[in-house]
């Protein structure tokens, strides 16, 4: 017990001075990234994206599902909402706020459960090497050639769409590149002196995996979450647009397949939702470029 | 060589019958029986039936009799029969497959030839604004959805010039010969194939972009300026060759990702190729004929993945001769 007990204050100070170390770097990044002008465009972007969605319908209060007006009402004519109607005549202007609401929380959800999965049998496999090694990856290369979002149609299609479902089935199809990512990352780090050093005063695999390795894959496992993100909601957009969604939460993807019906008469149902859709994703794109080149100065431009 | 090739091409295998599994135990998965499908798209609610219906289809049989029985029918080419034509799905999907592959390869090629031309001379001068505007029109063709492009294109092209037809791949009144009938597909093949490309142009002009102005920088490239070889030698021969390892490699990766464009290209054009069936399949409940295109197309990415990692070895000297790959 008493081993047990030193090794783990071993393991701590090792942790702690690595963290320390670590600081340094981060702040320079973040100099790095607010100084990056189309970085800082993304991040705006972003942001406005997220105010128009969760704050926006506190003072906006509508029912996106609502019947408010004639049908087709162009954007700017009269008794027409901010940007039109739909078919039914639906206020778009809701539409586009509320809809984002579904369309952030499933991608959101599905992004967290990717980099979850991604990373913990990245890691695993990384770590250990060998059969462990070859085991998880022949898994991960089976997830691989499904073809993803024919793979996900079929899940959401057999379990029935909710949120749930969709989100599953995006994260189910998608985790396989984080995975690949972070077992990359183990296998370049778990070489190097500061792991040997964790090792040598005896930290516990688990510990040093989590507490020694992972924290030095950080910048990279940022950015890639910063695309997951992106990659999920046009995602998302995707199987929406063809229907495969909870139909009682309208979401961006949603709205475009609703209006592309009446698209000759009705340029704006499908114009709107998809330029959110289009910010959204711009925006964390420009987020993870900027990440990227914050974190690895030297191939900036790349 | 020939020993890897070997082990990768038992791989292949593996992940082929892996697949069928993954087929298989979604149809036991899924909520309700395949009888009271059947049963229901008939709209028979008859307990006999729905018993001989059982029995005809082996469902009462232990599970593992089941898989084995559904494995050697698949490999005899049988996907049983859609639930909504009641034709071989096999037969389906081969009517579908050339529409696919003509949209499909259509927009790989022009993604290809133009993402590394325009990558290529971005590379070669990385400060200028023609850089800078490959690199905005990548982030910004990745970040559209492929759909909202199609649609976009459709409503600012398709409605405004009747050259464009919107929907399709052939004029509902088309009489005419062999040679008409091509030209009017390939009228009809522009806006899709336009929006399917752009996804892949995005990525491919920057891919390029990365990977020449890695290999412009190299100590090879160096020399072969030094030697005084031209200009056009020297990003062709010495340049290019290298520059476009990367591209060929995501090219052959990126199969499975050209299906999923493909069902959402061709479901906004009506393009009749197997992403539309699919897209139908899944409307009319018709799950044969999903698991079938999926099948496929996972085969179809096995088999693109295998033929890439053996042209991989061709192009890349340095792997034909050690037989190994870093990746």
């Amino acid at each position: 017990m008493a081993e047990l007990f030193t090794t783990d204050v071993g393991a701590d100070l090792a942790a702690a001075a690595d963290e320390e170390t670590a600081a340094a770097p981060q702040r320079q990044a973040l100099k790095l990234f607010l100084r990056n002008r189309s970085a800082v465009f993304g991040l705006i972007l972003f942001l406005a994206i997220l105010i128009m969605t969760f704050v926006l319908p506190f003072f906006y209060e509508r029912d996106p599902g609502d019947l408010i007006a004639r049908p087709h009402l162009a954007p700017g004519s009269e008794g027409a909402p901010l940007l039109g109607t739909d078919q039914l005549g639906r206020d778009l202007t809701a539409v586009v706020v509320y809809g984002g609401r579904t369309t952030l929380r499933v991608a959101a959800g599905a992004a967290v459960m990717i980099v979850g999965f991604g990373v913990m049998i990245g890691a695993l496999a990384g770590f250990y090497g060998g059969k462990v090694d070859d085991v998880l990856m022949r898994f991960t290369e089976f997830f691989q050639v499904l073809p993803g979002l024919l793979f996900a149609i079929v899940l959401v299609a057999l379990f029935n769409p909710s949120v749930w479902t969709v989100m599953i089935a995006i994260a189910t199809v998608s985790w396989a590149q984080t995975a690949r990512l972070t077992r990359a990352e183990f296998l370049r780090l778990k070489n190097l002196e500061f792991v040997k050093a964790a090792r040598a005063i005896g930290a516990s695999d688990f510990r040093i995996i989590t507490r020694v390795i992972l924290p030095n894959a950080m910048p990279t496992l940022i950015v890639s979450s910063t695309l997951v993100l992106g990659w999920a909601i046009l995602f998302e957009a995707g199987l929406a647009f063809l229907g495969l969604a909870d139909v009682n939460n309208v979401s961006w993807g949603l709205a475009i397949g609703r209006g592309r019906a009446a698209f000759t008469v009705n340029w704006w149902a499908v114009t709107f939702p998809g330029l959110a859709i289009f910010a959204t994703v711009l925006g964390l794109s420009l987020i993870g470029d900027g990440l990227q080149d914050a974190y690895n100065p030297k191939l900036r431009g790349r | 060589m020939l020993k890897s090739l070997a082990a990768r091409i038992g791989q292949a295998f593996g992940l082929i019958l892996a697949v069928i599994v993954l087929n298989f135990s979604l149809i036991h998965i899924a909520p309700g029986d395949a009888a009271s499908a059947i049963a229901g798209a008939q709209s028979a609610s008859d307990p006999d039936l729905i018993e001989e219906l059982r029995e005809t289809y082996g469902l009462d049989d232990p599970f593992l009799v089941q898989l084995w029985n559904y494995i050697t029918r698949v490999l005899q080419g049988d996907l049983g029969n859609s639930i909504w034509f009641g034709e071989p799905v096999v037969d389906l999907m081969l009517e579908r497959i050339w529409p696919t592959v003509l949209l499909a390869t259509t927009a790989l090629a022009f993604a290809l030839i133009l993402g590394v031309a325009v990558g290529t001379l971005a590379a070669r001068r990385p400060d200028s604004i023609w850089s800078h505007a490959v690199t905005i029109f990548s982030l910004v063709g990745f970040s559209m959805p492929a759909f909202w492009t199609g649609l976009l294109l459709l409503i600012l092209v398709g409605v405004n010039f009747e050259f464009f037809p919107v929907s399709g791949m052939h004029a509902v009144d088309f009489d005419g010969n062999r040679w008409e009938s091509m030209l009017d597909a390939l009228r009809h093949l522009i806006l899709p194939g336009l929006t399917l490309g752009i996804i892949y142009l995005a990525q491919y002009s920057r891919l390029a972009r990365a990977s020449m102005l890695e290999v412009l920088e190299s100590d090879y490239v160096r020399t072969a300026r030094a030697k005084g070889l031209s200009e056009r030698s020297v990003v062709f021969k010495h340049g290019l060759r290298n520059g476009i390892i990367p591209i060929v490699t995501v090219l052959g990766l990126q199969f499975g990702a050209v299906f999923s464009g493909a069902i959402l290209v061709e479901s906004v054009f009506s393009w009749p190729g197997l992403g539309r069936l699919a897209f139908d399949a899944v409307t009319r409940r018709d799950t044969p004929v999903l698991l079938g295109v999926l099948l496929l197309a996972s085969v179809s990415v096995i088999v693109a993945n295998l033929l890439t990692d053996v042209l991989y070895r061709v192009i890349d000297p340095r792997i034909r001769i050690s037989g190994k790959t870093n990746g």
